[in-house]
Formats: structure tokens, sequence, C-alpha cells
């Protein structure tokens, strides 16, 4: 009902040129290469999304995250000019700017880095999976599976490290997902993306009751759970991140190890199947590399999940629906958006910050707005 | 007429031919239905009564009849046990009299002015959260898509937290506050999916992403706040039927008046939508001016509800899926959401007053905490394959 | 199919009729954003005939017929029913003259059959008159027609795609307009149940007077059935008349870019379009030859 195949059905020369690509390779007279990941785009001059076109898309965002990453070390309460970030990062540690710089400033925008890209390749997987343009990797309950984790830490088992919640909510967003994915595939007819979404929306709405209710009882809880839930970059030590990292780059590699089969789901579940694709395992690898992805990025930073709707759509209007181009563009993109509003967020209401959930909010939602009203969208 | 025509073709053979004048084909047939008072006649699995005179004729569909009667007794009897369970027991022969009036003047007193009227309120934002939840999935055509997840709860969030966090037009009270947000965000959201007429699918998408401004920014002033603030806040924001009187039931008792015989009119129009836009058209109906239509009635329910419950979490969407499910019909049939979402919000109320002896849980809280299990268990029993939805 | 009789399809009562319903279209300008697809276009569609659209892919088709169902509102020109300006009509009253059946919609998971066809009354019911006598016999006849009737109680989700089509069908032929309007009728079909529907066209256009405009692919059996067929390139009519004189080779070949030969349907007399492709023919431009 809702899984409107939106990519499928939009940018004419994109959908047929995929569709060729995928017809040739079903098509068993084509003596072509007959491995998965089927032959390069083809850089046909009038489509003008050849390759080299996604080169320079690719190299421009490239450019642009290093250039916020830079921004993002340089701006604050303190500023450094732009020209000696270089030589700080190079410089003494134990000088009072190189303290900032390492103590603050880089674990933010590392923080800043890692959660965007993860947030962003698990909206793309998600919506490729589902066939759904509204799936967003909180989907599968895990922001209310890491907040409800959070309130169970400390409201009722008095935790008060912050070490400590990451772990606990990281365990809630995954539970919270396994969840809905068992749930999601129970009754007649398995697993259908309208089922996992109406299970991901109900399991999300009871934790949610549970996690509200005690938070108005317990106002510690509710103290601790308001500042998490509007998401943030700051407060967390490298350490802190360097210890998600391998569960984000376990996510990443199952992430881009299934895009050429997600190239093929795209075109619908029997295309895909005959095209000798195993759907059950490729939704389940989807399925764990969004919850590594997901639940990691929100119990370092939050439920910012947001930006993995939003990004996966912008980045699809730059570079049409091929997911090995896709996911790697929005890798670079996503981090992208949220070091630009939490930069913004440390310079527009000095001395005070807002937090970086709030401004990507502000900052992304009108451009996704005028993003539909632009396109044309296939209707339900 | 090329020759052909003369020439009988193959797949006429063996049929009558008619030869009477077409317009007697379009005359209605005397005799039938004229005869007798009351006519009953089944098509296609289908129950049709007729009246001879008035020209009333309607359909009968028996499982939704018992769905809706057996729901409405079950929330008769809640309502009972909410009106007659408390701190002060009242057996039911003095709190039914207290409600005209009659009985004692203590017992007068708890059932009129301190129970009644929270249930009412109860029941009533929830019928209307059933309700509009069942126009915008019938609208949409999307069973995600419900007042709570298209930003308009979200929208009297805003205005509400901010009357408590930033004192903006605090003097209103929340009501108002609340009942301007939804309708403000209702009006934003629609011209926003405007370029040469709407559709439902625009509609879900810039609802969405308008929701995630609202609750960023609920979110800004919740972490701005200080921390009872903050505690008011979302106190409100799970939904909250505690200390409800007249002053909220009564302006919900009048805007259920005015809607829901409104959108009970406009229900043709609604049945023809789910059809989707192309063919509703071609059925005659003005397709622009009736989705406008029921989405202001949709938005005026849920706008009221909001201001008298507070966003009651999961009703609007959960009742009309649970009441499609239970009556076994293609669309939210109206009248049972209505009733689901009524009985929904009533027992939860109770549940969370009867609970815990010495605290009193917000209505959303239990909502959540019930609804929920149960739309999963209706969504792995259901036997449609492929659909869930 | 199951068809015993199309004796009772029967359309509301109450309307009188007029002389014959009239439609036509002037200086019609029709465009999607700021794609033009159809550019001055005039045609009045002869009343108490079969007309078929035909014309290659993406020509304007069926963008066409729906600005004549008014469902699509035209940048420039008018469409006009019995004279009137067919936007200035309450859309109600359109839909009791005309009634269109959209290119393959799609039904709502878990709606049956005879709620579906049912809903082709809406036009005729009023808010306490749901279901009259003459709704009834509408919904039961064209049941009945389509071969509908047997799984009028299922949902329309759980059918095959034929079945689909012939329920979709059975509502717009339940609407009883005098005028019909239907956007490849034939799709999902297979060739028998594609005769089928084609002769129930026929039958409603022979015993009820009822005027079609449809759109099909199939040129011979646009040819075989259309008292009048309608040529379409590139949003423009480049021929009309009845198939015999409007269809030949040169049209085709035209059209649809295919080089083709002409000859006569040895069952209806009609032309029959023998399409020539790369690996077959001799070469040249196929003649019309008259058997």
């Amino acid at each position: 009902m809702i899984h409107v195949t939106e990519e499928t059905r939009s940018s004419g020369p994109v959908a047929a040129e995929r569709a060729g690509r995928a017809g040739g390779k079903a098509s068993p007279g084509v003596s072509d290469a007959p491995h998965p990941g089927g032959r390069g785009v083809r850089s046909g001059a009038g489509f003008g999304r050849s390759r080299v076109h996604r080169l320079l898309l690719l190299a421009g965002a490239l450019g642009l995250l290093v250039l916020l990453c830079a921004l993002s070390i340089a701006v604050g309460s303190r500023q450094i000019p732009l020209g000696q970030v270089l030589a700080v990062l190079t410089g003494p540690h134990d000088t009072q700017i190189g303290r900032i710089v390492w103590d603050v400033r880089v674990p933010r925008t590392l923080l800043g880095v890692l959660a965007g890209s993860a947030l962003g390749v698990a909206g793309a997987v998600m919506q490729a999976l589902t066939r759904n343009p509204l799936a967003d990797p909180g989907l599968l309950g895990v922001s209310a599976g890491a907040a409800f984790a959070l309130m169970l830490a400390v409201g009722v088992m008095g935790m008060t490290s912050l070490y400590g919640y990451v772990w606990f909510a990281f365990a809630g967003a995954l539970a919270a997902s396994v969840v809905v994915y068992v749930v999601g595939g129970l009754g007649r007819g398995g697993q259908t993306p309208v089922k996992l979404a109406l299970a991901g929306i109900a399991v999300t709405f009871m934790l949610e009751s549970v996690t509200r209710g005690v938070s108005l009882i317990d106002p510690q809880v509710l103290n601790r759970y308001r500042y998490w839930a509007s998401g943030s970059l700051a407060g967390q030590e490298t350490a802190t991140i360097l210890q998600v990292l391998p569960f984000l780059v376990g996510g990443a590699i199952l992430a881009v190890s299934i895009t050429p089969a997600l190239n093929n789901i795209a075109l619908g579940d029997d295309v895909a199947a005959a095209l000798g694709r195993r759907l059950g395992r490729i939704r389940m690898r989807g399925a764990l590399s969004v919850m590594l992805l997901t639940g990691a990025a929100v119990a370092v930073a939050g439920p910012i999940v947001f930006i993995g709707l939003v990004v996966p759509h912008a980045v699809r209007a730059l570079s049409g629906p091929d997911q090995r181009w896709l996911i790697p563009l929005t890798a670079l993109l996503a981090p992208c958006l949220l070091l630009a509003a939490d930069i913004i967020g440390r310079v527009v209401a000095r001395p005070q910050e807002i937090d970086v959930g709030i401004v990507a909010a502000f900052l992304g939602a009108p451009f996704f707005i005028a993003l539909i009203r632009r396109r044309r969208l296939a209707e339900l | 007429m090329s020759a052909a025509r003369e020439r009988p073709r193959p797949a006429h053979h063996g049929r009558p031919h008619h030869d009477q004048p077409h317009h007697d084909q379009y005359k209605h047939r005397p005799g039938r239905g004229s005869t007798s008072v009351i006519e009953v006649s089944r098509v296609g699995g289908r129950t049709a009564v007729r009246l001879a005179r008035p020209p009333v004729s309607g359909v009968v569909r028996p499982r939704l009849l018992v769905t809706c009667a057996a729901l409405a007794c079950a929330t008769f009897a809640v309502l009972c046990v909410s009106l007659t369970t408390g701190e002060f027991p009242l057996p039911v022969t003095e709190a039914v009299p207290a409600l005209w009036g009659g009985g004692d003047p203590g017992a007068r007193l708890i059932v009129q002015e301190f129970r009644l009227p929270r249930a009412l309120a109860g029941m009533l934002a929830g019928a209307a959260f059933g309700v509009s939840g069942a126009i915008f999935q019938t609208l949409t055509r999307n069973p995600l898509a419900s007042p709570d997840m298209l930003g308009i709860t979200q929208g009297a969030g805003v205005a509400v937290v901010g009357g408590i966090v930033l004192g903006l037009g605090a003097g209103l009270g929340t009501q108002t506050l609340g009942l301007t947000g939804a309708l403000l965000t209702a009006v934003l959201i629609y011209v926003l999916a405007w370029k040469r007429g709407t559709t439902g699918f625009r509609i879900v998408l810039v609802g969405i992403g308008v929701n995630w401004v609202c609750v960023s920014a609920t979110q800004y002033l919740i972490v701005r706040a200080k921390v009872y603030q903050a505690q008011e806040a979302v106190g409100w924001l799970v939904g909250n039927l505690n200390g409800r009187g007249w002053e909220s039931a009564r302006p919900l008792i009048l805007a259920l008046a005015v809607l829901v015989p409104l959108v009970l009119v406009l229900s043709p129009w609604l049945r023809a939508l789910h059809l989707g836009d192309q063919v509703a058209g071609g059925l005659g109906v003005p397709v622009q001016r009736a989705r406008l239509a029921l989405l202001c009635a949709a938005v005026g329910l849920v706008a009221f509800a909001t201001a008298a419950a507070g966003p009651v979490a999961f009703v609007a969407l959960a009742a009309p899926q649970i009441a499609l499910r239970l009556a076994g019909t293609a669309r939210p049939p109206l009248t049972a959401s209505a009733v689901t979402g009524a009985l929904v919000v009533l027992g939860c109320d109770l549940l969370g007053q009867r609970l815990f002896p010495d605290l009193e849980l917000p209505v959303g809280v239990i909502t959540g905490v019930l609804g929920a299990p149960f739309l999963l268990w209706l969504l792995a029993r259901a036997n449609r394959i492929g659909s869930g939805g | 199919m199951t068809r015993t009789s199309s004796s009772h399809l029967t359309a509301p009562s109450g309307a009188a009729e007029p002389a014959g319903p009239e439609l036509r279209a002037s200086g019609l300008r029709l465009a999607y954003d700021d794609r033009v697809v159809v550019e001055d276009l005039d045609l009045a569609v002869p009343p108490g005939k079969i007309s078929a659209i035909i014309g290659a892919n993406a020509c304007g088709k069926s963008t066409l017929l729906r600005a004549l169902a008014r469902l699509l509102a035209p940048r420039g020109g008018t469409v006009h029913l019995d004279g009137r300006s067919i936007h200035a009509m309450p859309t109600r009253q359109v839909a009791r003259r005309l009634g269109i059946l959209p290119q393959s919609p799609v039904a709502p998971e878990g709606l049956t059959v005879v709620d579906l066809v049912g809903q082709g009354r809406a036009p005729h019911q009023t808010w306490w008159r749901q279901w009259s006598s003459a709704d009834e016999d509408a919904v039961t006849a064209a049941l009945r027609a389509t071969g509908t009737l047997e799984y009028a109680d299922r949902p329309v989700d759980e059918l095959s795609g034929g079945q689909r089509q012939r329920a979709w069908i059975a509502m717009a032929v339940a609407q009883g307009t005098p005028i019909l309007l239907l956007d490849e009728p034939t799709t999902y079909l297979d060739l028998a149940h594609q005769v089928d529907v084609l002769d129930l066209i026929v039958d409603l256009n022979r015993h009820e007077g009822r005027t079609v405009v449809m759109v099909l692919h199939d040129l011979n059996q646009a040819c075989r059935y259309a008292d009048h067929v309608i040529v379409m390139k590139s949003g423009a009519i480049v021929a009309e008349g009845p198939p015999g004189e409007a269809v030949d080779a040169a049209l085709v070949e035209d059209v649809f870019g295919l080089r083709c030969q002409v000859t006569t349907d040895p069952v209806s007399g009609t032309p029959l379009v023998i399409p020539m492709g790369r690996h077959h023919g001799d070469g040249r431009a196929g003649g019309r030859e008259t058997a």
C-alpha cells in the first residue's frame, strides 16, 4: 500500500538506463558480464549523469566535507583562523589551543562525520530494502529502544557514568530492532514492508510511552533523557567514539556488500529473485547493517535519525538511483549536513549552543519540502 | 458504419436480440419496491434494505453492526465502572440516577462534577481521534498516515510547550494554545503541499517534514526549560486526562456535535476517494474540494481532542486499524473507529487511575503500552497475504 | 465468461434521454507541468457510436481521454458536453452523463468486487438512498454482463489480473452513463476475454445506445470493433473516420513507423494490419489489398 517504488518510476532516463542494464543481465541471450555487480554504468553522454559527472560530484562532496571538518575545528567560543587549523592539528597537544582542539573539537567533528555517515547510509539501505520513500533508519525501533535502555540505566539501575550510557543505549537499540524484525515477519505472508513499518511504529510507540511514563515520575531520568533526545555531538570523548567504531565499520561493510543486490531489489522482489538474489539473506544483512550503524550512531549522538531519511532523497536527485553511487555520496553528504548544523548551532545562540538535531531539522526540513514540491511524485 | 456490422459475429450467436428502443433500459421498472413497505435483498454477499416510502435504502453489513454494538456495550460497561469506582465507591443504583440529578447530593457532586466530565472528555477525545485517523488513513490509503505522524498534534505540542516554557500566550491556557497550534500546522502542511492541487502522497511527505520541525522545536524548548517546566511539558505531551472537568469536555462536545454529522454527510466522498483521485473524479467527486472538506473536518476533530486531552499517543493511528480488522472492512469504518477510540481512551484512563493505588498514570502511557501489543497481535494474524495494511 | 444476457443493463431512472449525448472538444491544449502534450486539438465524438483512439505510445491518447472526462483541466480550449462547458457543470451531473475507466487503477486492499461495482452508483445515490432497486439492478446487470457475478464477494486484490480488470469495467458499466470512456479496457486480459469485453462494449452500444470512446493498442481490434477511429500522432489527430476509410498502410507507417500490409479481416470485413518487421516481407512498403 505504501511501498511506492518512487525510485523506479521517477527520473525517466536513469530508470530506463537501469532497467536496460538489468534486462540485459536477465536475458540469457546476452553474453555479458555474469558477475553480480553487473556492468559499469553506461556513460551515455545524453544522460547527463555520466561517470565523470558522478566522480565530480563525489570529489565535490569530499571537498565540502573536508572544508566543514576544518570549520568545525576552527569555529567555537575560541576561534582559530581557518589557515591555522592544519598547523594546530600537527602542532603540540599540550598548548591551550592544542587541548581545546584535541579534547573538544576533534572528538566532536569525528563524531559528526561518523554518525552522519552511519545514519545516511543506514537510511539509504532502509529505503532500498523496504522500497518505501518514507523509511528512516529509526523505522526498526532503534531510537525508541535506545531511549528505553537509557531510561532503564538511569532510572532503574542508577547508572551515572557517561561511558555506561552508550553501551546501554546500543544494546537497547539492537534489542528493539531485533524484536521489530521478528514481529514484522510473523503471520501469514511473511515479512512485507508494510508489516515491518507498522511493527516498527507500534514498538516505537510502546517503548516511548513507557519511557515518557517513567520520566514523568522520575525527574532525574527526564533530565538525562531530554538532553540525549535532542541529539548532540558534544560531550563525548574520543575513546568512547573509537569504541563504537568497530560496529560502524562492520555495518558499513555489510551495507557495501549488498549494494549491487539493492539495485536489483529496486526493480521488485520477483525481478531480484529472477536475477539470482536470495532475498531473505539480503534483507537480513541489510537489517543487520542498519541496526549496527543506527544503533551505534544513536547511542552516542542521540536520535537524529531524520538525517537518514532526508539526505538519501536529496542525493538521489543529484546522482540518480544507482545504489553504488548513492551510498558513497550519502556517506559523504550526510555528515556535511550534520557538521553544518553543528557549526550553526554553536554560532547562532552564543554563548549558548543549540543541539545539532534541532538545527538539522530547521536546516533540512525546508530543503526536504522544497524537494518534494519540485518533483513529480508517483501517486499512491 | 462498416459492412461488418450486418454480419452476425460469432460472439453473438445464440443470444436473443433486443430490439426495444434504448430508453426503455433507462426506465425505472415499476412494481419493484413499491409493493411492500420494506424490502430486503441480497447481492454478492451484501444485504440491502429498502423502504418504499420515504425512499430510504442502504446496505447492511452484519459483522460491522455486531462489532459496533459490541464495542458500544463494552464502552458503556467501562463508563459505568469509571462512574461507580474510585475513592468513594458508588453503587450503580446511585451513580446512574445521579447523572440526571437524582440521588443524594454527595453522589451527585462526585458523578456530575468529577467523574462524568472526565469520562466524557476521554470518550469524546478518543472518538475524535478515531474518526480523524480513519479519515487520514482513507484519504492517503496509508495505514501509517495519522494526525500524529503528520505533525498536526506535534504542532499543538509546540504551541503548548511554548506556552509553558516561554510563557507565550500562557494566559490563553493549554486548551486554546493546543487548538491554535494544531490548526495552524494543518494549514501550513496543506499550503506547502499545494501545487496545482494536492495529492494524498504529497500531504504525507510534507507532513513528515513539518512533523520533524515541530518535534525538534518541542525538544529544543524542553531542553531550554527548567526541570519543573520540562516535567509539565512532558506531562502534557504524553496525553493526560487528570483533573479534566467540564471546561475541557464542553468545547469537545460542541465540536463533535458539529463535526461528526459533517463527516457523516461527507462520507460518500470519502468512500469514492478511497478508490484514488482518478476514479473518484470520474464518479463525480470534486476531488480537491472534497479532500479539503474532509481534511478540515479531520483536523478540527483532532485539534479539539488534542486541546482537551493532549496528544494521546497512538489512538488516532491504532483505533482505525483495530476497528478495520475487527469489522473486516476494506477501509477504516468511521463509526467503529469512533467507538474503538472512545473505548481505548476511556479504558486506558480508568486503568491509569486504578492500576497503582497511590499513583495516577497519564492515559497516553497506557494507550501506548496496551494498544501497541494489540495492534502487533492483529498484524501477526492478518490473513490477507502481503497486506498487513 | 458466463454472460447470459445483456438486456438487464439498466441505467438510472429519471434521466430523460436527450437526442444523443454530445461530447466535443475545441482548441484543446493539454500539459503536465511545463510539458505540453496536446496542442490546439478539435474533436467531435460521434454520438451513439463506438470510437477508438489509436496511436503510438506517448502520443497523448490517454491525456486526451482524461481531458474529455474533465479529469485533466485543459490549459486552453474547452470540452463541451451537451453544449455546456464540462468544467462549468457540477461534476456530479457530469458523472451521470459520462463515465470513465482510467488506465490500470488500483483497488484498495480488501475491497470486494460488489463494493467496488457499487461505487459506480455513487453519482446516483443520495445520503439516505444508498441502495435503491435501480442501483441493485444496475450493479447486478453489470456483474452479470462482465462475468464477475460469481466472485462478487471476493476482495479485488486477490483476483487475477483479468478478473480485476473486468471488475473495474463492471464499475464503469454500473455507472449507467450514456457516454463511456475507457482507457485500454483490454489490458491484462487474455485473447478470449479481450473479445468478450469488446463484445460487451458493442452490446452496450447497440442495445442501450451508449456512446463509447476507448483507447486501444491493438489496431485490428480497433478496426473491427470501432465505428470510428481517431488516429493520433505526437499530440495531434492525423486521421479520423470509419476504419475502412481511415486506416491504410501509409498511415500505419506514418504513425507507428512500422512497415506493414493492410488486408481485409476475413471475419469482419474491416482492415487487418499485418506488420512486416525486419525479418519478413520483401522490403517494399505494403499496399492495401482488398479481398
